[in-house]
């Protein structure tokens, strides 16, 4: 599988990363090699392997339902770049 | 062209814990902006979600109620996407193997007759932040509170065919869910929301239409009002040579319409992946066991059931089981030693009638079903008649005690002396001689007029039957 020149435009767009227009067909080539290697991959016979959606054989660990966290907004907005009454402020999304 | 409506529901539910689905902040309603935001909310670097044991538990409950598939194995995925309430940049939600899989909830139709309608799957995920685009000099403020509330997102197939089954089924959902008590149902505080899919197709076509997805609907009648603008709407647009274009439209309570919004549709590649953050979650039997022993009876079972115990019609019994909470005073009205026919009406008419008019909850009840119940033995048991009933009603609502004490203190007990009962009917009769002479020359409505004179020269106390046997004896004469 290989990727070309729009592939790699969406890729970034939905990953919001500014791209330099020079180095999107060198990112294509990259990725497509990249892919090329995963592809390696299904050569392997897998039909008697079970889907696995994680690396570690075990299972999720469930926390009780207590509340544990007290109020930290202080601490947490000290670095924040921008907030008012409480908030944390951004540039506006709304169109 | 005769046109057919296909609908689809995806209902959040806001799932009634204590903390969040993967942190210890609180979810409680109404606090301070970002005053229940903790790190792993915020999504800081190196913090570790854990899953909220109760959260499973209540999704294993709804998943039961709709006897649905449940796999052993239940998996969290990313849902990556970029808004500012959301700051992890993904929301973690069910991809593959949600915690309930397929299942179906049966609605009442308003002809009386019944439909299945599927439910696809009900998924875990986490909620994300608000915004307010209001009043910051140009800036979006973002509270974050809500981030992490543990969400169940329920949905449905597309087995609507009119707008009142959608609205049906999204009530039905809404009452299972309170029954269950995993969802508080409160729609103006976000904790059910409802978006709702339509298309149509030509009558007897059997591809589906392009579909639309309407939000933002946090009410019944929204619901109803969105989908009817919705469905105009695309009649009109196709009538016309138009195409319904596949988008997300956003419903304005305020104007009534429906509207494109348009910064959704281009993004709509979530690029799932199982989240390495968390581990596949096992259901064993034994949980699910322990959960089967604990559920509520649900609002189906408990109709026939009231219809069958109590002897109520098939609307009486669906009325006092609309929810729990009126079901419960219903039953310990009659637990208290009330007639059920009896208590069904007072809970329905007086009670629901009294609480309506003056807007207050049936948990804020001023009288309690044990009240109640004791106001109704007194009228099983002839004590007062159904019309004082109404007056020391009015006397317990308004705090003044218990029946026997409201019917002691004004002296409310319904004569039944017949002694007494005939002394004042003699007066009656000795003081309206011209009626009698008219009753007897055969006026009988007269007779409404000498229970009316006796009821008033006894305040209301006698007995009616008592009086109206009495003075047909006598003027009968």
């Amino acid at each position: 599988m290989s990727l070309d020149r729009s592939d790699v435009e969406k890729i970034a767009h939905l990953a919001r990363m500014e791209m330099d227009e020079s180095q999107i067909d060198a990112y294509a080539k990259d990725l497509s090699n990249i892919l090329g290697l995963v592809e390696a991959l299904e050569a392997a016979d897998t039909d008697h392997v079970e889907p696995m959606a994680h690396p570690l054989h075990m299972a999720q660990r469930l926390r009780p339902d207590r509340v544990s966290e007290g109020d930290h907004r202080e601490e947490n907005q000290a670095i924040a770049p921008n907030v008012e009454a409480g908030l944390y402020l951004v540039p506006k999304v709304i169109e | 062209m005769q046109w057919e409506t296909v609908i689809g529901l995806e209902i959040h539910t806001q799932l009634a814990t204590q903390s969040k689905i993967f942190s210890g902040a609180s979810i409680a309603y109404g606090a301070e902006p970002n005053a229940q935001a903790c790190i792993v909310d915020l999504g800081f670097p190196g913090v570790l979600p854990v899953l909220n044991e109760a959260a499973v538990d209540m999704a294993l409950k709804f998943g039961l109620s709709i006897n649905a598939e449940i796999g052993e194995r239940s998996i969290f995925a990313r849902k990556n996407y970029f808004y500012p309430d959301l700051p992890k940049g993904y929301q973690i939600s069910q991809f593959e193997l949600p915690i309930v899989g397929k299942g179906s909830l049966t609605i009442d139709r308003e002809d009386g007759s019944q439909k299945v309608i599927g439910i696809t799957r009900a998924h875990l995920e986490e909620d994300a932040g608000k915004s307010l685009h209001e009043d910051f000099h140009g800036m979006s403020g973002i509270d974050l509170n809500r981030a992490g509330t543990p969400l169940l997102e329920i949905v449905s197939e597309p087995d609507m065919r009119s707008i009142k089954e959608a609205v049906a089924y999204a009530r039905k959902i809404h009452q299972l869910v309170v029954y269950l008590g995993i969802c508080d149902g409160n729609m103006q505080e976000g904790s059910f929301r409802v978006d709702a899919n339509l298309s149509i197709r030509p009558k007897g076509e059997e591809a589906l239409g392009t579909r639309t997805e309407l939000k933002n609907i946090n009410s019944f009648r929204f619901l109803e009002r969105a989908l009817n603008y919705e469905l105009e709407r695309q009649i009109d647009l196709v009538e016309s040579g138009g195409q319904v274009v596949q988008e997300t439209r956003l419903y304005d309570a305020d104007k009534d319409e429906t509207r494109s919004m348009r910064s959704k549709e281009e993004a709509n590649d979530y690029r799932y992946f199982p989240d390495p953050d968390l581990l596949p979650v096992e259901i064993d039997s034994a949980r699910l066991e322990s959960i089967r022993q604990g559920m509520p009876e649900l609002p189906d079972e408990k109709r026939s059931r009231f219809a069958s115990e109590y002897g109520l019609s098939a609307e009486d019994a669906g009325k006092l089981t609309l929810s729990r909470p009126l079901a419960d005073y219903y039953e310990s009205t009659v637990a208290a030693g009330a007639e059920p026919k009896m208590s069904a009406n007072w809970v329905t008419v007086e009670l629901g009638g009294a609480l309506n008019k003056t807007g207050l909850e049936l948990s804020e009840s001023p009288i309690s079903p044990e009240q109640l119940g004791g106001l109704l033995k007194r009228i099983a048991d002839n004590t007062i008649s159904g019309k004082i009933a109404k007056q020391v009603f009015e006397a317990i609502w308004s705090g003044e005690g218990d029946a026997d004490s409201i019917i002691e203190a004004r002296g409310l007990k319904q004569i039944t002396d017949t002694g007494a009962i005939e002394a004042i009917i003699d007066k009656v009769i000795a003081d309206n001689p011209k009626q009698v002479e008219q009753f007897k020359g055969g006026k009988e409505k007269l007779l409404g007029f000498f229970v009316g004179q006796v009821m008033k020269a006894t305040q209301g106390k006698a007995n009616p039957g008592e009086v109206n046997k009495i003075l047909l004896g006598k003027l009968k004469d």
